[in-house]
């Protein structure tokens, strides 16, 4: 691959730094209006929502494999297990069902 | 730096690394097949980080788009974490304006997760560093196992680990929504609105994504302080 391969990889970069970066380093120290905050405090979990639904259902073509790793890694999830043992759990049911299928 | 707090963060970014590591490996095997040597793929991990515009790139490549285009979709597609490092701002302790930028480089959807759901009331600086270093080194190293390895993963494997990163992201949003009406209405809304995008097609997923999360969280907020204000 040819040097535009190399700037390509440049400006990924830099565009992807700047939203982590401006907010993080500008906004240090200045008190925002209470609305606001409470918003962004909203945040966290409105985005966890979002990355979750629907691309969950659609790991695999097969739309039952990301139903059955949802209702997984739900269930593991529920009972309180730390986050590791949902991930490794869900991957463990995923390969036997898979094992099956 | 406090050890105590970096060795947490560690700890609580091994998820994270166990998440990335069949994504990174995907990545690596994905990147060969569109014809990048060892070194620009590795390149790619460790100066972007970021798995959805990494994946994006490839396909854009493939299908012979512009460079410019591609690093344009890369910032709409990034741009909603412009949202999270400014709620994240909002729970990390104040430190020099040097290590914030530092540690910003290191900013994902799944670290971000992690940060911002820690019941600690601020997060140090450490912590936050331990976090990162330890995803970071996951998906950068197994960039390269992938692109190495070439497709000798079994195939039944390759499928069970796609559910990786959903898994996380439903281990850390069911703690916090137990019992808890307004996480559980924010996380339920926002999924609904994007999946209204994703069906449309209407956005393209970054979009849909930052706009489904602001929807929400504005949404929720409004609705908070009607409650507020009519009792």
């Amino acid at each position: 691959m040819s040097s535009w391969y190399w700037w390509m990889i440049l400006g990924m970069a830099v565009v992807t730094y700047i939203p982590r970066a401006i907010p993080l380093t500008f906004l240090e120290g200045r008190e925002l209006p209470e609305p606001v905050q409470n918003v962004l405090r909203n945040i966290p979990y409105a985005v966890l929502g979002a990355l979750i639904f629907p691309a969950v259902f659609f790991i695999q073509e097969n739309i039952w494999f990301g139903v059955i790793g949802a209702f997984a890694a739900f269930g593991i999830a529920i009972t309180g297990a730390n986050v590791m043992i949902v991930v490794l759990g869900s991957i463990a049911l995923l390969a036997i069902v898979s094992g099956l299928l | 730096m406090n050890g105590r707090e970096f060795s947490d963060g560690v700890k609580a970014g091994t998820s994270i690394a166990v998440g990335y590591f069949p994504i990174a490996l995907t990545f690596g095997l994905l990147a060969k097949t569109t014809g990048l040597s060892l070194l620009e793929a590795t390149a790619m991990s460790i100066f972007v980080f970021a798995g959805a515009s990494q994946y994006i790139a490839l396909s854009l490549i493939t299908g012979g788009v512009a460079p410019v285009i591609i690093v344009l979709n890369t910032f709409v597609v990034n741009i909603r974490h412009f949202l999270m490092t400014a709620s994240l701002n909002e729970k990390m302790e104040p430190d020099d304006k040097w290590k914030k930028a530092l540690y910003a480089f290191g900013i994902t959807d799944e670290t971000f997760s992690v940060l911002a759901t820690q019941k600690n009331h601020k997060i140090t600086t450490p912590f936050a560093i331990g976090v990162i270093l330890v995803a970071y080194a996951s998906w950068v190293v197994f960039t390269s196992v992938g692109h190495l390895i070439g497709a000798n993963l079994p195939q039944f494997l390759q499928a069970a680990m796609s559910i990786a990163l959903y898994a996380m992201f439903i281990g850390l949003l069911v703690p916090s929504m137990r019992g808890n009406r307004k996480v559980m209405s924010l996380a339920l809304i926002a999924g609904a609105i994007n999946s209204l995008f994703y069906f449309t097609e209407w956005l393209s997923t970054g979009w849909a994504i930052m706009v489904s999360t602001l929807a929400s969280a504005i949404f929720i907020e409004w609705i908070s302080r009607k409650g507020v204000k009519a009792s």
